[in-house]
């Protein structure tokens, strides 16, 4: 018996019989035994609720191994402890209730109205926990994963996790797809709902009516992955492989959309392209174009998710672009290839993997992109605003929000089929451990004449909707009064000097201080998640691996809105009682950001050699520590990429929390739409500002704690340096 | 290997009890007293959270919302309510909810102060919502863009069909957004069914945009992005206020208007608060708030004074519009997939 399995043992035993078993009531004032012994299952169970006493018997059942220690059978009673406990835990949480039996069948077998429970607490969540652990480490004494129980209760806690935040929430309310307003099974409603002429209707191609809001979402989504993965490839090229002077304004420059909180990226083209909008009114003077509404429908969707997603594609795509080994293409030029030839047949299909990742989370962003079609999409339809709508709008149907739900989720989940088709089984590998690989080589001159084109005029185009935000902060009401002010920023920030100490009046402090916690406590578990994930996805093989790739993907496609009342739905009553706290939104932002660390995590790691990993584990290293100092080094940019991204959705996403916010947790994105509602764009232009420079540190912070992945190769510059002679045995 | 494992095992419990705290942090949460779902303007909202807790001592917690978000998180949370009041919003979803049973039934001592379309109101529902302001549906236009396409004045429904407004007017789609609902109910109610698709068609084409939100239109007027639009008065008075060049019409064939209303939720928590509250946003010196927060809408106490710059109730036609009727959810969806079929999907 390890001590790590003893440890969980004894977890499960102080989970249930010391710590507080259920949630707290949230209005009574806690004394310490509360807290600790007299509100514990043990207890409950004595006094009355004897649902709870069975969760003995396996507690106990785990016991056995420690008392008689045997090798043979003790795999088998780890594995029945697991099972048997969690099936008790999860069978009374649900069939017991806040006003008694939720299941009509034992409402008819033993009466109504039956015992009553509050949501679990601590202690049901650490023995529920240690529950799943004695279980995972069960298996692993049957063999499964080599015996690895790291990696058998990794695989354990990530599958719960996306049960419990992903699987449980979207069937709540992907349920309703199926119901009719009174919460019926009606599948012919759902038919007539999903076979809508609004939805798939064609008539666009032949007169000039609207197409279907299917057809409008999947075109956008297809144009702004083509868009973002080539952007962000020119970017990644000259960021890597060229001798640009700028590169670090460029880096900057490219990150910045994905720092802008919604809203703000539409308003700027508003101001600029509108109708009365600044460039409008030169191209009017100057050239006498006339002044049109082209702003508001697909072509300004698109450029503000170009805007808004280039950067995700930028960083999923320079990792690959650095580790792609010079080697190869060193070996091309020797075969005497010319450069093009070089850059079209080696270089450009090893970033394949990198490619497909980029097209599918610019695809995917598109669909589930709410802001800026609400802001310009003008008559140009997409899902994810239906949905909201159907939610929230005059219809309140939350049948037909299901229903188009699972087109989009059908949409996203096609991409990733087929990405997976066209990756197929090839090798991408070009990070091993072979030491020095040679010095990358530049660029062909088309390809760097094509990036130079591409991305100079989208940097200037960037650097123009920014210079709207800034001055836009500083006006009285950009648009219509240029007086300069700072009033916005004295409305929204303004600290007063009390006796004792500093006091925050400002009407912004309240949602920006829960969004930073939010966000930072968020990010480092999204990567760590994510992380994990992919490792398990890349480097191990297990069953029904597929399904758990496809598990980690489904929050990223459920639209947010969907995400929020599902949220509310599965999370509002017991056994899982969370509505209203901080951690609800913390949740809500690791499974819906996760995605992004498991893909770039997985781009990442099938460039890196898994000779690397074997060679770790032949010197006796476990798969734990083979990941912290093997894996995890060498996955840096990964790391970064999922940190960042996290981070900063976290302060950016609105539709999914629209609904999870509360008076204490109020977040500064539905605090700036309140304010673009109440057509307060200074404000809530200011607002973003302050966002955006407090993401623009958080990032700094990240890169630096993180560090900068360090790759046996020379630079054009420098000699060898110590590192590549380290990193040769 | 036991190193290892120690690891990954402190890695995890370490990751739980982070996640523990939070929840802690969240059941610390409502030691307030009262919570409230705020479905107006942030200003507003938190004039009235401040006057009522310095008036009570009662600590208001609130989340503002509009009345649509609202609404879907009521009824989300029905089986477990989290909010006490739900104050402010469009009548509509008030009428929804109280047709749901979610929200619940409260006779105030203060009802004989109120104005008649607020009593009617809460007698429509069986007194689960009552009405706290009213404000009448209208359109504007910007006066420099009219005056440079020679559009000369604008005075009624009528006007907005003339051809030179060909795509100059903006309004909202009635599937997303209340207001663009109460217009098509109004259009419907003052010429019959008809007649009254007859003219949204017509009006269709000189639609450049169905927005999604209700006071879009307001904004994209005062910013110069089309020349009228249709928006609830007190909407387009706030743009005037803002000095947009901008003209308020109250149209001559008569209007419809909304209730703003108040309800209590079914369940609240915290029900004797609530309906202190209720009682105490039901007086003259709680509605005076609205228009220090720069909201014009008509309040429902009697003896409030009623903001100069508001649309004065009795310079507008109201119509007698039947709430009951075009509030409840079949004829609600009936009009809607009309307008679908026969508006939205007419070419240009």
């Amino acid at each position: 018996m390890s001590r790590a399995t003893l440890g969980w043992i004894v977890l499960g035993w102080v989970g249930f019989a010391l710590l507080p078993w259920y949630g707290f009531d949230r209005n009574a004032v806690h004394t310490l035994a509360d807290y600790f012994v007299s509100g514990s299952a043990l207890i409950h169970g004595l006094k009355g609720a004897w649902w709870l006493l069975p969760i003995l018997a396996p507690l106990c059942l785990a016991l056995i191994p420690v008392i008689r220690p045997s090798a043979e059978t003790k795999g088998n009673w780890l594995i029945a402890s697991g099972v048997l406990g969690l099936a008790l835990v999860v069978l009374q949480g649900f069939s017991i209730g806040l006003n008694g039996w939720t299941l009509d069948i034992l409402r008819n077998l033993f009466g109504e109205p039956g015992p009553s429970q509050a949501g679990m607490g601590y202690g049901a969540a650490l023995t529920a926990t240690a529950f799943l652990i004695v279980l995972c480490h069960g298996l692993a004494a049957h063999g499964w994963c080599r015996g690895d129980a790291f990696v058998t209760s990794s695989i354990g806690v990530v599958i719960a996790l996306i049960i419990v935040f992903v699987f449980f929430p979207v069937t709540t309310i992907l349920a309703s797809a199926f119901a009719d307003n009174n919460g019926n099974f009606a599948p012919y409603e759902f038919f007539a709902k999903f076979m809508d002429r609004s939805i798939w209707g064609l008539d666009c191609l032949s007169s000039d009516l609207r197409c279907g809001v299917a057809w409008n979402t999947l075109f956008l989504g297809l144009l702004v992955g083509v868009g973002t993965t080539a952007l962000g490839l020119a970017f990644a090229l000259i960021a890597t492989r060229t001798g640009f002077r700028f590169k670090k304004l460029l880096r900057l420059m490219s990150v910045l959309p994905i720092i802008t909180p919604p809203f703000v990226i539409g308003l700027a083209l508003i101001l600029l392209f509108g109708r009365s909008g600044a460039l409008s009114a030169v191209l009017w003077e100057w050239f006498g174009v006339p002044r049109s509404r082209w702003i508001y429908g697909l072509p300004g969707v698109f450029i503000a998710q170009l805007l808004a997603f280039t950067p995700i594609a930028f960083l999923v795509l320079i990792g690959v672009v650095q580790g792609i080994s010079p080697t190869l293409e060193e070996a091309s030029q020797t075969l005497r290839a010319k450069s093009w030839t070089t850059f079209w047949t080696v270089t450009l299909p090893l970033m394949r993997p990198g490619l497909a990742n980029a097209f599918l989370l610019g695809f995917v962003e598109s669909l589930a992109d709410f802001g800026n079609p609400l802001v310009l999409g003008g008559n140009y339809e997409v899902l994810s605003t239906k949905i909201f709508f159907a939610v929230v709008g005059a219809q309140q149907d939350q049948g037909r929000a299901a229903v188009l739900s699972i087109i989009l989720l059908a949409f996203t989940l096609g991409a990733f089929w087929l990405q997976h088709a066209w990756l197929g089984k090839k090798v991408y590998t070009t990070v091993t451990g072979k030491g020095d690989a040679g010095i990358p080589l530049p660029l062909p001159r088309r390809v760097a004449l094509a990036s130079y084109l591409t991305a100079l005029p989208w940097a200037l185009f960037t650097v123009a909707v920014y210079a709207v935000i800034v001055v836009g902060a500083f006006v009285r009401s950009m648009g219509r009064d240029y007086t300069p002010t700072f009033e916005h920023f004295v409305t929204a920030f303004r600290v007063e000097r009390a006796d004792w100490g500093f006091y925050f009046s400002g009407s912004a402090w309240n949602s920006f201080f829960a969004t930073v916690k939010v966000a930072a406590l968020s990010a480092p578990l999204t990567a760590a998640i994510g992380l994990l994930t992919a490792y398990l996805l890349t480097r191990q093989r297990f069953s029904g691996q597929r399904a758990f790739e496809f598990g980690t993907l489904l929050s990223f496609a459920i639209p947010g809105t969907v995400v929020g009342v599902s949220y509310i739905l599965a999370f509002n009553v017991p056994p899982i009682e969370i509505t209203g706290t901080g951690f609800i939104l913390v949740m809500c932002f690791v499974f819906r950001n996760m995605p992004v660390g498991v893909r770039s995590g997985i781009a990442t790691l099938s460039q890196i050699d898994k000779s690397l990993d074997e060679a770790s584990l032949t010197l006796g290293a476990g798969s734990s520590t083979t990941m912290r100092r093997v894996v995890l080094p060498l996955l840096r940019p990964a790391i970064v990429a999922s940190l960042v991204y996290s981070f900063v959705r976290a302060m950016t996403a609105v539709s999914a929390v629209i609904f999870l916010v509360t008076a204490e947790y109020n977040m500064a994105t539905t605090y700036i739409v309140g304010r673009v509602e109440a057509g307060e764009f200074g404000l809530a232009i200011a607002y973003s500002t302050v966002l955006i420079l407090v993401m623009l540190v958080a990032i700094a912070v990240i890169q630096l704690a993180v560090g900068e992945r360090r790759l046996g190769r020379r630079s054009a510059s420098t000699a060898p340096s110590p590192v590549a002679v380290q990193a040769v045995p | 290997m036991t190193v290892k494992k120690n690891l990954a095992a402190a890695t995890m419990l370490a990751g739980t009890m982070t996640a523990l705290s939070f929840m802690s942090a969240g059941a610390a949460q409502a030691q307030g007293a009262l919570v409230m779902y705020c479905g107006v303007q942030e200003e507003w909202c938190r004039a009235m959270t401040n006057a009522f807790e310095r008036e009570t001592g009662i600590k208001v917690s609130m989340t503002r919302k509009s009345a649509g978000e609202v609404y879907a998180q009521v009824k989300a949370e029905a089986a477990n309510p989290r909010a006490d009041i739900w104050w402010g919003g469009t009548g509509d979803p008030h009428m929804q909810a109280a047709e749901e049973g979610i929200t619940d039934e409260y006779k105030s001592p203060k009802m004989g102060e109120l104005q008649d379309w607020a009593v009617r109101q809460w007698e429509q529902s069986k007194g689960r919502t009552v009405g706290i302001y009213s404000g009448a549906l209208g359109f504007g236009y910007n006066t420099e863009l009219a005056q440079s396409k020679k559009i000369g004045d604008l005075k009624c429904w009528a006007d907005l069909l003339k051809p030179e407004l060909k795509d100059e007017v903006q309004v909202a789609d009635p599937n997303s957004s209340g207001t663009a609902y109460t217009l098509l109910a109004t259009i419907v109610q003052i010429m019959g069914e008809d007649k009254g698709f007859e003219y949204l068609k017509a009006l269709h084409k000189n639609v450049n945009q169905y927005t999604k939100s209700g006071a879009a239109p307001a904004k994209a007027m005062a910013l110069g992005e089309t020349t009228a639009g249709i928006a609830f008065m007190h909407d387009i008075v706030t743009m005037v206020v803002d000095k947009a060049p901008v003209k308020v019409v109250a149209p001559c064939e008569g209007t419809g208007y909304e209730i703003g209303s108040m309800s209590i939720i079914k369940g609240a928590k915290n029900l004797d608060n609530a309906k202190k509250f209720y009682d105490w946003a039901l007086t003259a010196d709680a509605q005076k708030l609205g228009a220090e927060a720069k909201s014009y809408q008509v309040p429902s106490n009697k003896n409030t004074p009623i903001p100069p710059q508001a649309p004065k109730l009795n310079d507008i036609k109201l119509i007698n519009f039947d709430f009951a009727k075009y509030g409840s959810s079949a004829e609600r969806k009936r009009l809607l997939s009309k307008w679908d079929n026969e508006v939205k999907n007419l070419p240009k």
